[in-house]
């Protein structure tokens, strides 16, 4: 090589040497509070956790012991009731923006869609409140009408762009064997496209499961089991409030529990949801 | 005694996408139990005379059809008729190889089938093993039937869809350009398909390749700017062409 060559060279390889490890640096970075949160999490939460905690109720000020019991159950049904409103509004709101080409109002729906997913979340809760806790009163019903409401902008829009990308061939090949659309629909393009949709319902199910700001606004105080759904339920993300602030050092312990439990119980979600829409084939 | 001599009868028939006009005035006779060829350069409206014949032209936003087109003597184009039946006699096999993602060889050829109805595994099986035999497949697959399509080959992804299109049993068969995407083995292979088919069905193929057009087909058409040039049997088109501009196409001077 010549020298101006080998100079180059040099250069060149000086260069990538510095961009690798900048980019590991990046990483390392980003990944510093992720696992100090984690970190502290686990080490103030896993002491205190026993089965017992996790299945007794909330305590009442000066009672010794006491758990999370009642949050985890309240939680669970919060975020199903979230789920049985929101995923099917979502998943049929995105199947239309995607599918239904003739739908004229499309751009409308999929611009107020996304101004609705970038909404404050107490904002949302405050609607619930308006609409359901006006009439029915501090309740998981309002709790979960606000979740589901921050559930269907994430869905919709995750939906979409998964039954895009299935190609317009595969449609037309459904349809050239006269199979009709409705079914071409179903079992060919939403097959091909779901586990893009899992995976938006699986986004929008982790977001909510640790919401506060709406939950606070509309479940209303509750340290029972769940009794109805025109009563509020306890749950995690409000018991991390609660006791946190509070001047017990035995609640201040299950708020960390509560936490790790929260952390714990989302994570779960998406190893679940992960084995469940495991593919055969790709 | 055949009632009609002929699958297709096209009559008149002018095409749209929107305003524009991509065919017009088409009037061609097609065949049972040959191979028909339509040959033209890009753009000349080939695809869109293959897609009208089994009203896969109308699924795009704003593509209309004007004529009749005459399957077994019956207008497709009638009120009265319903696409999808039309679309499940008509077979059809695309430019690119398409198999369904996400889905095993078996039910890539059986899903036609079970969405029709269909619901007796013996059936189903012996109709996956009957039109993967025909497509040629069959030995290459048989160990594997619950492989993902997609993990075929590109040539055995074609064959694939052909056997998907032959499997729910329909009268015709079209062909869009099968094998542009393949290498010469595995076009080799569908050519031989091609010829094989035609025993038993009418088989529409449209080529950019002129010579395919020669191989694999008994009748030839020429279509230039949407119009339908010459029409006739494949040798007469190619050694003695009537229309000046077909000769110069098929010499290559333009296309």
């Amino acid at each position: 090589m010549r020298g101006s060559e080998m100079y180059h060279y040099r250069m060149r390889r000086l260069v990538d040497d510095l961009m690798r490890v900048l980019v590991w640096l990046a990483l390392v970075v980003a990944l510093i509070p992720l696992f100090s949160i984690l970190g502290e999490v686990f080490s103030k939460g896993v002491p205190h956790l026993n089965v017992d905690v996790l299945i007794s109720p909330m305590p009442t000020v000066g009672e010794q012991g006491g758990g999370i019991g009642n949050a985890i159950q309240g939680t669970l049904i919060t975020i199903f009731l979230a789920s049985i409103m929101g995923v099917p509004l979502g998943v049929l709101s995105g199947i239309l923006l995607s599918e239904y080409g003739e739908f004229k109002l499309s751009s409308a729906v999929r611009f107020f869609n996304d101004v609705l997913s970038g909404f404050p979340s107490i904002v949302i809760g405050i609607f619930s409140y308006t609409v359901i806790v006006t009439s029915i009163g501090f309740s998981v019903m309002a709790a979960a009408f606000a979740l589901a409401i921050i559930m269907v902008p994430i869905i919709t829009r995750t939906t979409e762009e998964a039954l895009k990308i299935v190609p317009l061939t595969v449609r037309e090949a459904a349809l050239a064997l006269g199979i009709p659309r409705w079914k071409t629909l179903i079992y060919i393009v939403i097959r091909g496209a779901k586990r893009g949709i899992v995976t938006g319902i699986l986004l929008a199910i982790a977001r909510v499961a640790g919401e506060s700001a709406p939950i606070l606004i509309t479940m209303g105080y509750w340290r029972w089991w769940f009794s109805g759904l025109n009563k509020p339920v306890a749950n995690l993300a409000l018991n991390i409030y609660l006791f946190a602030i509070s001047p017990f050092d035995n609640w201040r312990n299950l708020a960390w529990v509560s936490a790790l439990t929260l952390t714990a119980m989302i994570l779960i979600i998406n190893v679940f949801l992960r084995i469940f829409t495991k593919e055969k084939y790709i | 005694m055949m009632g009609h001599p002929y699958k297709f009868e096209v009559e008149k028939l002018d095409a749209y996408f929107g305003a524009r006009k991509v065919l017009s005035n088409i009037n061609m006779k097609i065949r049972d139990k040959a191979v028909t060829a339509i040959i033209g350069p890009s753009g000349c409206g080939k695809t869109t005379l293959l897609r009208c014949l089994n009203r896969m032209h109308e699924i795009i936003p704003g593509a209309r059809v004007h004529g009749k087109v005459l399957f077994n003597g019956v207008n497709i184009y009638d009120d009265e008729i319903d696409p999808v039946t039309i679309r499940r006699k008509i077979g059809m096999v695309f430019q690119k190889p398409n198999p369904f993602p996400m889905m095993s060889i078996y039910d890539n050829v059986a899903i036609g089938l079970k969405l029709n109805g269909v619901r007796e595994r013996k059936k189903l099986d012996s109709a996956v093993e009957r039109a993967l035999k025909m497509a040629n497949l069959w030995d290459e697959v048989k160990n594997d039937l619950q492989r993902s399509g997609a993990s075929l080959s590109g040539g055995q992804q074609q064959r694939l869809c052909i056997a998907r299109a032959l499997a729910v049993e329909p009268e015709a068969i079209l062909m869009d350009e099968p094998c542009s995407a393949l290498d010469p083995i595995a076009t080799e292979k569908i050519e031989s398909l091609i010829r094989n088919l035609a025993e038993e069905y009418a088989v529409i193929i449209v080529t950019h390749n002129m010579q395919q057009a020669a191989r694999v087909s008994d009748f030839t058409a020429f279509l230039y700017l949407g119009e339908l040039i010459e029409y006739g049997s494949t040798r007469e088109l190619f050694e003695n062409p009537k229309n000046p501009l077909t000769e110069k196409y098929i010499t290559g001077r333009f296309g």
